[in-house]
């Protein structure tokens, strides 16, 4: 089997043809791990027990002659702060490391319902907060492409497990960017879906009215296969939309096609060699019949600070229930123990459990709520918030969908940004407004600046994920 | 530039245990990135709505009824607990003192 060239479909044909089997597939695939793993750091945890265990389940179903679903056999792995019942989820927080999962995630349910293989956990920011996976407790993942740069964040792991081949498929989550940068940076597809298309439960809250699962693979096509297996309402979220209501597939001509270019993403700071490659990018759909128009979002600018005040805010409320009392990392747990009351066992619990990044969120969140400056940061940035999202419903009256460079930059260096918060912070600003306005988006990798990666973002309106997709599948047909 | 107070004051808020050297990084840290903030006063928010999420949000609950499936899920739960007594979650004393 061509394991590096191995998609969703190919792997379906070959169950079918018994090229090989399900458990061989599983087998090839944590073998590569094993082997390949070490310098790059993707998996936090491997489930291989049962990870043998559902590959021999679908060999058996093909065996009997059964129908199975195109996701049967399709060995991936999951962003560590989705739950696998029975598998730790430690969210790359120390506050987690020991924490076992009591319950499936409602995506991972049905990628197990659907018969994938989960190989295991993959690396992340600290409660997914960062844009380069050095959040980590457990350590940095390094980018398959050069080992010396990061592979992006805070979805680290499950980018840099599908670009090094050691998995077909991966989730991920994105709040601000954490499908799609880290998938620029190592060179593959990631979908940011609507918020309320994909069910939230069992991903470890972070910015509740941002948060939205994804995934991530080799090519388009897979995205939208595994998109599909996970959309939809589920009763436990009650923020997911029910698909037959309000998630259409539309059918669309190329040729009719409106793209829309908001200027304010082509200014200074980005990359040149970025801007080469998104540019030619852009050139390629013009030659397809498409019309390029150029749009304004004029708020862009204050996209970064509004969401900076929000998402800490969220945070510094969803992270209080890490309180040392009720599940993992608890200093009442210590025998030397010295705390004499309740309110110790929080102090220490959480100074110890949560890492520098993650203790500078819940300070900024707890201060833009607190007494005295809700108004002028948290009220504020929600107005904004507002505007920012008017911008896009403005441009979509003009355009079906709009690009832009994921990101200013390719992949930096191990170690480049981590001194100072706001220059980590300043590399997700071409995908923060996704998120502040709830909207659908793909990065697609379209060439290479240098050795390393770049990718488009193309955004749609809400719901429209099908044609964002088969906007994608353009690219390389044509 | 926060003051050093105003740090350890939303450290409590927070219930967040803080190092005299964190206090010091952070001091300096969240004043540059509260002072980054300061850019959207530029922006005229007056007749704007604010906004809390992109779909309407509304409240809802499940019945309310006690399942077999429900007690064996709590076990698991319990398991997860740092200190119990008596199948209950223990905690240390809320008041000061002894």
């Amino acid at each position: 089997m061509d394991i590096e060239n191995l998609t969703i479909n190919k792997i379906h044909q070959g169950l079918a043809s018994k090229e090989f089997s399900a458990l061989e597939l599983a087998q090839a695939h944590l073998a590569r791990i094993e082997k390949n793993d070490k310098g790059i750091f993707s998996f936090l945890t491997l489930a291989k027990e049962q990870a043998l265990w559902q590959a021999k389940a679908v060999d058996k179903l093909l065996a009997q002659g059964s129908q199975v679903s195109l996701l049967a056999g399709v060995p991936c792995a999951v962003k560590d702060n989705m739950m696998v019942e029975n598998v730790k989820c430690t969210a790359g927080s120390r506050m987690l490391e020991n924490y076992v999962a009591p319950y499936d995630a409602t995506t991972v349910k049905e990628l197990k319902d659907a018969g994938a293989v989960i190989l295991g956990k993959t690396n992340l920011d600290e409660f997914a907060m960062g844009s380069s996976t050095e959040n980590s407790a457990f350590g940095p993942t390094k980018n398959p492409h050069d080992l010396k740069r990061v592979a992006g964040g805070s979805s680290g792991g499950s980018a840099a497990a599908v670009a090094a081949n050691m998995a077909v498929f991966s989730l991920g989550s994105d709040t601000g960017g954490s499908i799609r940068l880290p998938s620029s940076f190592c060179g593959v597809v990631g979908l940011k879906p609507t918020y309320g298309a994909v069910s939230r439960y069992g991903l470890i809250a972070f910015a509740s009215s941002f948060d939205q699962i994804g995934p991530l693979a080799k090519t388009v096509e897979d995205c939208q296969i595994v998109f599909d297996a996970i959309k939809g309402r589920d009763e436990k979220d009650s923020t997911s939309v029910n698909p037959k209501s309000q998630i259409p597939n539309p059918k669309f001509e190329i040729r009719n096609l409106k793209i829309g270019v908001p200027k304010e993403y082509f200014v200074e700071g980005t990359d040149p060699g970025v801007e080469k490659v998104i540019k030619a990018a852009i050139k390629k759909y013009e030659d397809m019949g498409t019309e390029i128009i150029q749009v304004s979002l004029p708020h862009t600018e204050y996209a970064l600070a509004c969401y900076y005040i929000i998402v800490p805010s969220e945070a510094s409320a969803n992270l209080a229930r890490y309180d040392g009392v009720k599940y993992g990392h608890s200093e009442a747990k210590d025998a030397k123990r010295k705390e004499k009351n309740l309110l110790d066992v929080y102090l220490q619990s959480r100074e110890k459990g949560f890492g520098a990044e993650v203790k500078r969120r819940i300070m900024l969140g707890t201060y833009a709520l607190s007494a005295g400056y809700y108004d002028a940061y948290y009220l504020r940035a929600q107005k904004v918030r507002q505007l920012i999202k008017q911008d896009f419903d403005n441009a979509f009256g003009k355009v079906d969908v709009i690009f832009t460079p994921t990101s200013p930059t390719t992949a930096f260096r191990l170690g480049e940004k981590t001194d100072d918060p706001l220059t980590m912070y300043l590399a997700d600003i071409f995908t923060v407004s996704v998120n502040l306005a709830g909207l659908p988006a793909l990065s697609l990798p379209v060439g290479k600046a240098g050795n390393l990666p770049v990718g488009l973002q193309i955004i749609g309106r809400p719901f429209e994920e099908h044609k964002i997709l088969e906007v994608g599948k353009k690219y390389h047909v044509a | 530039m926060i003051t050093k107070e105003e740090v350890k004051k939303v450290a409590k808020l927070a219930r967040l245990g803080l190092t005299e050297k964190e206090i010091v990084k952070y001091q300096k840290e969240l004043s540059a990135i509260l002072g980054y903030f300061e850019k959207l006063k530029e922006i005229d928010v007056s007749g704007v709505e604010p906004m809390s999420h992109s779909v309407r949000v509304e409240n809802v609950m499940r019945v309310d009824v006690a399942s077999e499936k429900r007690k064996a899920k709590s076990a698991q739960l319990t398991e997860l607990m740092p200190e119990t007594k008596n199948g209950y979650l223990k905690v240390k004393s809320i008041l000061n003192g002894h």
